[in-house]
């Protein structure tokens, strides 16, 4: 109960990291499905619409359900602490994100049980999406559960900028922030911006679909290059806002386990800054093969290059971080050291993939397939997995088995640089992507195979993670403050797991990698600047759950309006729109009752404080 | 710097062996890293200075940073954190100047063939025009100069610019062979696309549709025949010629009935599927049971009339969710029925 009603920043973080691990999970077991599809040509392993069904819900729920949450987990745990906050700006919005996200997702993994998945690929471009040719309702799932998903993402990132522009202890100026908070403020910028796009996008596509309106029919005036137009704005931007926080982990860790300042701090932030803007301006590089003509086609590769200048300075800056640094490959350096070679090699097909008229034999096929796996899985994955074994410390209070670690680290990097690197040549000789099978004898065969055997040495990398987790958390908590000894920023300067108020008294911040410097002076803690005083804490609600369970039962409701369920009752509570008016009813109702009755939250007295801050 | 262009002289040997080891890549007829037509020689040529610059840019990258997570591990000794390095603005500008002049080396042949590739030759007269529709899961070209039409096998002379128009008939499909061209996707009214093909030699090559279009995606191939002018004629003459009919009258009843209410047979017939005329002389049917009769002679190929009967037998089996209805169920075809048909339709050839 007390996690359905909790708004502390801390606990919201688990909350995620449990709900996006779920999740993960399940994108993982269907990625598994996929290869043993592929392992052979002519298999039957699945259908073809199955197959279709599992690309889909593979990519969305990596996409909007895995690793999207893991990074809020992660920002939620540490930027308040970061910072030097004791809370995030809205803990009511931020526990309302949570939820408003977890009842997206479950919504649309229903469909797995509720006649059928979405299967009209991640990106549901149309026509494929609409009525005519998707003929189950898992577009509506689709539609409406990631609309009420990137409802808990765009309020998130509302709240990580509000916290981050108003939240900074004294002394932390903008460009001492640690290089994460640089990266997460950035991201819940792009967040912003990027998300109103997909719910347009999705409005129109729910309209289309539900009501019958014709934003993509061509007969009826629409257009379905549009919604690939709307799609991209969101979905290109939505890359960086996923690599951008991982950005800042193999800062963090790079840095820390180097022993030394992170290299060309403000050409980092000048760099993450740029990507953002960059990231925004190139969606139509998706699009190439779409037939936007030549100067468009020209204009979007030449703006998808300039990425490679900025992303270089980062690759440049991380190694020269470590030059001249005293290494410790500890499990999550060891990710953070994995990341950098993989990464570019991410990049570096990236900028191929830039050139359009090379790209008009990339496209759609598995060297494309091949170059975003080695940005997200070698990139993002490897950058969570550096940033949880990181702060699991903080997070738990207790230390990841190391020497688990490793042996997690090394099969997943083995399994997937085995799965993904012969993609390339996969889709170079011919390969196109999101076939649900092909025939023998066209050089697939083999390639096919080693990248089966590979995806489930990754599979088996993840389950050693896992295992890791189950046996630290038998351990009791006792992590020290400041666990690797290097730690720079302010979240190593108090208790792990940190006490609900974060900071007994919010610490002055003296410049960038404010506790290295404390620690560098000979003291042992940040030097406070507030005298100790009762602190105001907000109170636990049930609302953001019950707010999020009427969306969710509206937006069920909403899908089946014009279904014939063969039942009277069914028949009449859905199609006269009863379910949905019930289930915003409750929405409505609950924010009547915020609204209404004012909450003044509760505070932790000075003499409590005393008490607390040593034990803990 | 000198000693990083000596490295780069010395690796030049190294990238003559990868082009050749890229280029044992897979198969000719398939592979874009044996490029069998104009614009494909020109990817293929980009494909080669990209993989070339990012290839020096990872080894650079990985020496670094072998260099550095060998060299600077933490030792017993170090007891005092190393100095507190800020930054080197020279540095710094240096590695951001290196990959801008990288991007414009690939930038300015991009360009180039960005509007090369782009270029529309509807309107040149030594060009063969060809209308491709595409169809959930199938494959039609119509070449309006000449009145014919034809499905699954596009056949074009060598050495000629095909201009292409295409355009889709329900969702979005991408039309792509990898050895003649990169892709171009088939749109729908108000947005249909225009490109060209040139083939450089005689030969045959695997056409796929490269946009997820619907469970038989995979199954979305076509060919294409490239052949000599003569014979490029003497297929339009042939294609002209009138069909023969079915000489059985009951078979010939249900054939006109059942069949060519939605496919055309030579004058006979509706649109609205695949035009079967000379489907005997055609590489596969349905587009993945290979013939035996075709070129290739491919492993597990079949003899056409069998294919034909596979097909006709049970159309949702071979390619699922494609629109044929089932002659056996749907159409209530018997057995007999079915193997006339597909025996007819096997000895309906074209010569070229």
């Amino acid at each position: 109960m007390d996690w359905l009603t909790t708004v502390d920043h801390k606990k919201i973080a688990i909350l995620y990291l449990v709900a996006g691990g779920f999740f993960f999970g399940i994108g993982g077991i269907e990625a598994l499905l996929i290869r043993v599809q592929l392992a052979k040509p002519m298999n039957d392993f699945v259908s073809a619409q199955q197959f279709n069904e599992l690309i889909t819900m593979h990519g969305t729920t990596m996409i909007f359900l895995g690793v999207m949450p893991v990074i809020f987990a992660l920002m939620n745990a540490v930027i308040p602490l970061q910072i030097g906050a004791r809370d995030v700006a809205f803990p009511f919005l931020n526990s309302l994100g949570f939820w408003t996200f977890l009842f997206g997702g479950l919504l649309l993994n229903l469909s797995w049980f509720m006649g059928g998945a979405p299967d009209a690929g991640w990106t549901s471009y149309t026509p494929l999406s609409t009525n005519a040719y998707s003929l189950t309702h898992g577009v509506d799932f689709y539609t409406i559960g990631l609309q009420i998903a990137g409802l808990g993402t765009l309020i998130g990132g509302l709240n990580f900028l509000a916290t981050i522009i108003t939240m900074r202890a004294p002394g932390m100026s903008f460009m001492r922030m640690p290089m994460f908070t640089w990266t997460s403020f950035v991201t819940s910028a792009m967040i912003l911006f990027a998300f109103p796009a997909v719910t347009v996008g999705l409005v129109l596509l729910t309209f289309d679909r539900i009501l019958g309106a014709n934003f993509f029919e061509v007969s009826k005036g629409g257009n379905p290059v549009l919604w690939q137009h709307i799609f991209w704005i969101f979905g290109h931007p939505e890359v960086y806002i996923l690599i951008l926080p991982a950005f800042g982990v193999i800062s963090e860790v790079i840095s820390t386990f180097s022993r030394k300042r992170l290299f060309g701090y403000s050409s980092m932030v000048f760099a993450t800054i740029l990507i953002a803007f960059l990231g925004f301006m190139v969606w139509a590089h998706h699009m190439f093969t779409t037939g936007l003509g030549p100067v468009a086609n020209a204009l979007f590769s030449i703006a998808t290059m300039l990425i490679a200048v900025p992303t270089g300075i980062k690759i440049f800056n991380w190694l020269f971080t470590m030059w001249g640094g005293q290494i410790r490959f500890t499990t999550a350096n060891l990710f953070a050291a994995g990341f950098i070679p993989t990464f570019v090699m991410g990049g570096v097909t990236g900028v191929m993939l830039a050139s359009a008229p090379a790209d008009y034999q990339y496209h759609d096929t598995y060297f494309v397939v091949a170059h975003f796996h080695y940005v997200i899985v070698g990139g993002l994955v490897l950058g969570l997995f550096a940033g949880l074994h990181y702060w699991w410390p903080k997070m738990f209070g207790r230390i990841l088995s190391e020497k688990l670690g490793k042996i997690e680290f090394w099969t997943f990097i083995i399994g997937f640089q085995l799965t993904f690197f012969v993609q390339h040549f996969l889709g170079l000789i011919g390969m196109q992507r999101r076939v649900f099978t092909y025939l023998p004898n066209q050089g697939f065969d083999l390639m096919n195979l080693i990248s089966t055997i590979g995806a489930f040495l990754m599979g088996v990398g993840v389950i050693v993670f896992l295992v890791n987790i189950g046996i630290t958390s038998r351990k009791p908590v006792g992590a020290a403050n400041d666990p690797w000894d290097d730690g720079r920023t302010l979240e190593w300067s108090i208790p792990s797991p940190p006490p609900e108020y974060n900071f007994k008294q919010i610490p002055l911040v003296r410049g960038l990698d404010a506790f290295w410097k404390e620690k560098a002076a000979g003291h042992t803690e940040m030097t406070p600047s507030e005298p100790v005083g009762p602190i105001h804490m907000p109170s636990p609600t049930i609302l953001p759950f019950v707010m999020s369970l009427g969306i969710f039962i509206a937006g069920l409701g909403f899908m089946f309006t014009s279904d014939d369920f063969g039942n009277s009752f069914l028949n009449f509570i859905f199609n006269n729109y009863i379910v949905t008016g019930l289930g915003l009813a409750v929405t409505f109702g609950s924010m009547l009752l915020r609204s209404l009755f004012d909450d003044h939250g509760w505070h932790i007295e000075e003499d409590e404080l005393n008490g607390k801050g040593v034990k803990a | 710097m000198m000693k990083r262009w000596k490295a780069i002289k010395r690796l030049g040997p190294l990238f003559i062996g990868l082009s050749f080891m890229l280029s044992a890549c897979g198969r000719a007829d398939l592979s874009t890293l044996k490029p069998q037509g104009t614009v494909a020689a020109g990817q293929y040529d980009l494909m080669k200075l990209a993989i070339s610059i990012m290839i020096v840019v990872m080894l650079i990258v990985f020496s670094i940073a072998a260099y550095v997570y060998i060299k600077f591990r933490r030792k017993p000794e170090h007891k005092e954190a190393p100095k507190q390095v800020e930054g080197n603005f020279k540095l710094e500008v240096l590695w951001t100047a290196i990959p801008l002049v990288l991007v414009l080396v690939l930038a300015v042949p991009t360009i180039q063939k960005v509007f090369a590739f782009g270029e529309d030759y509807s309107a040149d007269k030594n060009a063969i025009k060809v209308k491709v529709s595409s169809h959930l899961f199938w494959w039609e070209f119509s070449y309006p100069d000449y009145g014919i039409t034809t499905a699954q096998d596009l056949i074009i002379p060598a050495n000629k610019k095909i201009s292409l128009e295409l355009k889709t008939m329900d969702v979005l499909h991408s039309f792509w062979v990898p050895s003649l061209a990169g892709k171009t996707d088939t749109n729908t009214d108000g947005t249909v696309n225009k490109t060209w093909i040139e083939a450089t030699q005689e030969g045959v090559y695997l056409g796929k549709c490269a946009e997820l279009c619907g469970p038989s995606h995979a199954f979305m191939e076509f060919k294409v025949k490239s052949v000599s002018q003569e014979s490029f004629d003497l297929w339009v003459a042939s294609m002209k010629e009138p069909v023969q009919t079915i000489e059985d009258p009951a078979i010939a009843e249900v054939f006109k009935n059942q069949c060519l209410s939605c496919h055309a047979i030579g004058e006979q017939g509706g649109s609205v599927g695949p035009n079967l005329t000379g489907i005997g002389s055609r590489e596969s049917v349905a587009s993945i049971l290979l013939n035996s009769e075709g070129s290739g002679q491919l492993k597990g190929s079949k003899p056409v009339k069998d294919n034909l009967i596979e097909w006709l037998t049970d159309p949702q089996a071979v390619k699922p969710g494609n629109k044929m209805p089932s002659p056996k169920e749907d159409l209530g075809l018997t057995d007999n029925e079915i193997k006339a048909i597909a025996e007819y339709l096997a000895n309906s050839k074209v010569s070229y």
